[in-house]
């Protein structure tokens, strides 16, 4: 008499075994020969593009995937080239990174952190992204850059402002372009001074979350350096749609200035709420009552409409900069889609080519040889004038833009003007500045 | 007291908003039965046609202006609405300019419309299915909505201003004898209270005086017997989700002024809506009315600074605090009646 060692439940037992082995995340078995985490094959390298393609930031998610896909029809040959012809370092060639051919997937943050983590999971075990880049959050950015350390790949931020992502939740695997809150306060600060005297009292509306924060506290700190009194700082629900209640009581506070720690939405309905509440025509303590806006958005000011006539705020680029780079990447831009790139199509653009650039001059796509060539690299002709890639915290330093919502827009695009490219001497601070205190670089995860 | 004064009038624009949105969901759930999820969308819907409305009234042809360029270098070409080539410039900028009023017009017959197509369409068969089957179906409908508004509008919020007569705020402490700015309030809230007041009115003046509104009354009350009479109760319901869609939607348009509309702010008004019908009372009209303005001013309170200092996140938590304490007081809300959502 035989006895069978095959029982249906052991059939299954052994199948499962051997399904989670399969399923076991491709970036902890994949390549282990190249050394790292999904190194690509002899003709392609895929890039992961994370963009908010759903959700309230859908619109720049959109402009900054629009971003991405010129930048790899520039690195695959396509086009004018863009930036490639003014970017001071010359390695890129048109042939692709590496003479590998420049695919991508997109993924869709939904600017929630769990989604973005998740798409970007996806892109790096299924579709075996080497980069994963993009965002419009810094809740999203420090999120996907955690991710992307543990999972051994390079994550070059998108637009994301928080002070935290290069300060205490900063990542060696993680690069950002963009400025920060830090710079916003460093930069606007003596031009409120200039313009509204030194002698103001300002109360901050902030968002009530990580970035409302450290944009409060830079605004507040660099401001009152300046001989401001701060009067009052209240939280306002991330949720918020009326900020009339929060709104109404600013005009009897004693406050001549209102500083709105707000962005996207938060920042267009506030902002239409206090030129309702006749902000903007008000008198307050002998003076005109003026507003504040740190972070400025054209795709937000759009949204704003006329209200943000004359309100002083900071970005990291405008369209309208009369520099090489820039004029190059706004014909390619604006020839291929028919308007002026935002500042998020611009950082990520810019991200692109500077990851392009960094494998390239490494001759390796092993993040810790990609982390070397960024760290303290200084470069020029991408829109910023001369930047430094600062190595202590993988941040960009480059000149920040002050600017005023204009009097009288020629044009749809036309909403904001340049008042003050602010040099980056006067932003730059040293990398363990109290802002940024906590966390630390680590060190690079090749992954495999 | 300034201070008080400024909340109690910030909380009275705020519950009209919750208190017309609120009294429609009440109207449908009352005739019909249905808790309608999709309720919000429609409100939303409302401000899409302001903005509708405002982009069709600058349709433009393009002008080619040498003297300027674009942002290219070429020369720019300037959009000249046809409003300029019908009635001339300053005509055709006034006509703009009043957007918003003239889409409440327009709103009405579109909004019923689509009140209509939607209780017709999907909503009819969902009469007899248990209430999470209602709240599933209305909000994926709500879902679907929003993502159609978002693929032809785009998710930034579109500005869409008061006319220029409605720019700017009254000082109501002037007149209180307080100090100059003490207590002011813009011009257009208080344009979207007294709108907000009419159309209560106007609602409930319909259930009240007329024999359509009685029927409608009786329906509510008991919908078998006004049945076995011979009445077709349910044309009349149909009727109604088209009143109270309508509703929703002059409430969505003449908000558009207030805050740039955008394609998720139906469900930012929505969530808020269901706790003010709560709290006034499944089915009661008065109450739902009632409870919009009270959470409104509650709220407006709880977001003063002093308040927020003494109890902070009071201001985030403060509607379902209330709604809590309320339920617990009075199971059925402020004015609930008896026997509804209790089989």
């Amino acid at each position: 008499m035989s006895k069978s060692n095959f029982s249906r439940r052991g059939v299954l037992k052994t199948g499962m075994v051997a399904s989670a082995g399969l399923a076991l995340p491709q970036y902890l078995r994949a390549d282990a020969h190249a050394g790292f985490t999904n190194a690509p094959s002899d003709s392609e390298v895929v890039l992961g593009f994370n963009v908010p393609q759903t959700g309230p930031y859908a619109d720049e998610g959109a402009d900054e995937l629009r971003a991405y896909e010129l930048a790899v029809e520039h690195l695959n040959g396509g086009g004018d080239g863009g930036m490639m012809s003014t970017f001071s370092s010359q390695a890129l060639d048109g042939t692709g990174i590496l003479g590998r051919e420049v695919k991508y997937v997109t993924g869709d943050t939904q600017t929630k952190s769990d989604a973005a983590r998740a798409s970007a999971r996806s892109m790096i075990e299924k579709d075996g992204a080497i980069m994963i880049t993009g965002g419009s959050s810094s809740g999203v950015a420090v999120a996907v850059q955690a991710l992307c350390q543990e999972a051994g790949v390079i994550f070059m931020a998108g637009l994301t402002h928080s002070n935290d992502t290069t300060g205490k939740d900063k990542r060696a695997n993680g690069f950002r372009h963009f400025f920060n809150s830090y710079m916003s306060g460093a930069a606007l600060a003596p031009v409120l001074a200039a313009n509204y005297g030194t002698d103001r009292k300002a109360y901050h509306l902030t968002a009530d979350y990580n970035w409302g924060y450290t944009t409060e506290e830079a605004v507040r700190s660099s401001t009152e350096a300046m001989g401001w009194e701060t009067v009052n700082a209240v939280k306002t629900p991330l949720t918020q749609t009326d900020f009339s209640s929060y709104i109404a009581p600013v005009l009897n506070s004693g406050a001549d200035v209102l500083v709105l720690n707000h962005y996207g939405g938060n920042m267009v309905n506030s902002l239409t709420n206090a030129v309702q509440f006749g902000l903007r025509e008000a008198q307050a303590n002998g003076k005109n009552f003026e507003i504040v806006v740190p972070l400025y958005s054209r795709l937000m000011a759009k949204g704003a409409g006329a209200n943000v006539k004359g309100i002083f705020g900071s970005t990291n680029w405008h369209w309208s900069l009369q520099d090489a780079g820039s004029q190059a990447f706004v014909r390619s831009f604006g020839t291929k889609y028919g308007f002026p790139p935002s500042q998020a199509a611009h950082t990520c653009y810019v991200q692109t080519l500077l990851y392009a650039d960094a494998v390239t001059r490494a001759g390796s796509f092993n993040p810790c040889a990609v982390v070397e060539a960024l760290e303290d690299f200084e470069f020029d002709g991408l829109g910023n004038g001369p930047t430094l890639y600062r190595g202590e915290d993988h941040q960009c330093f480059k000149d920040v833009l002050v600017v005023k919502g204009k009097e009288n827009p020629e044009n749809e695009f036309d909403l904001l003007e340049i008042v003050e490219v602010t040099p980056v001497a006067q932003v730059t601070y040293p990398a363990d500045h109290p802002q940024f205190a906590g966390g630390a670089l680590g060190t690079c995860n090749p992954g495999a | 007291m300034d201070q008080f004064i400024l909340q109690i009038l910030n909380g009275l624009d705020k519950g009209s908003a919750y208190a017309l949105i609120a009294l429609g969901l009440t109207l449908i759930f009352g005739t019909l039965g249905v808790v309608n999820f999709a309720h919000g969308a429609l409100f939303m819907l409302g401000a899409f046609v302001a903005v509708t409305v405002s982009n069709i009234l600058t349709l433009s042809h393009k002008v080619v202006d040498e003297t300027r360029t674009d942002f290219l270098g070429n020369p720019l070409q300037v959009d000249v609405p046809y409003l300029y080539d019908l009635f001339g410039q300053a005509a055709g900028d006034t006509i703009i300019d009043w957007a918003v009023p003239i889409s409440i017009i327009i709103a009405i017959p579109i909004m019923v419309g689509i009140g209509f197509a939607m209780e017709r369409g999907l909503i009819k068969y969902f009469y007899k299915r248990p209430h999470a089957d209602q709240i599933l179906v209305t909000f994926g409908l709500a879902i679907v909505i929003q993502e159609i508004v978002k693929y032809f509008y785009g998710a930034n919020p579109i500005p869409t201003p008061a006319p220029e007569a409605f720019v700017g705020s009254f000082d109501f402490g002037v007149i209180l004898g307080f100090d100059p700015n003490a207590i002011i309030y813009p011009y257009w809230r208080l344009v979207y209270f007294f709108f907000s007041v009419v159309i209560i009115g106007a609602v409930f003046a319909f259930l009240q005086f007329t024999t359509f509104g009685m029927v409608v009354r009786a329906g509510m009350a008991d919908r078998e017997t006004v049945g076995l009479l011979g009445i077709d109760i349910d044309k009349r319901f149909t009727i109604m989700f088209g009143i109270a869609a309508a509703v929703a939607g002059l409430a969505g348009v003449m908000y558009a002024p207030i805050n740039s509309p955008n394609y998720h702010m139906g469900m930012d008004f929505l969530v808020l809506s269901f706790v003010v019908v709560v709290v006034g009372g499944m089915g009661s009209l008065p109450g739902a009315v009632a409870a919009g303005f009270l959470l409104g001013i509650l709220e407006s309170f709880a977001s003063m600074s002093a308040v927020i200092d003494i109890l902070p996140g009071i201001n985030q938590i403060i509607i379902y605090l209330v709604a809590i304490i309320i339920l617990l007081t009075r199971p059925r809300g402020l004015m609930g009646r008896k026997g509804v959502m209790e089989e």
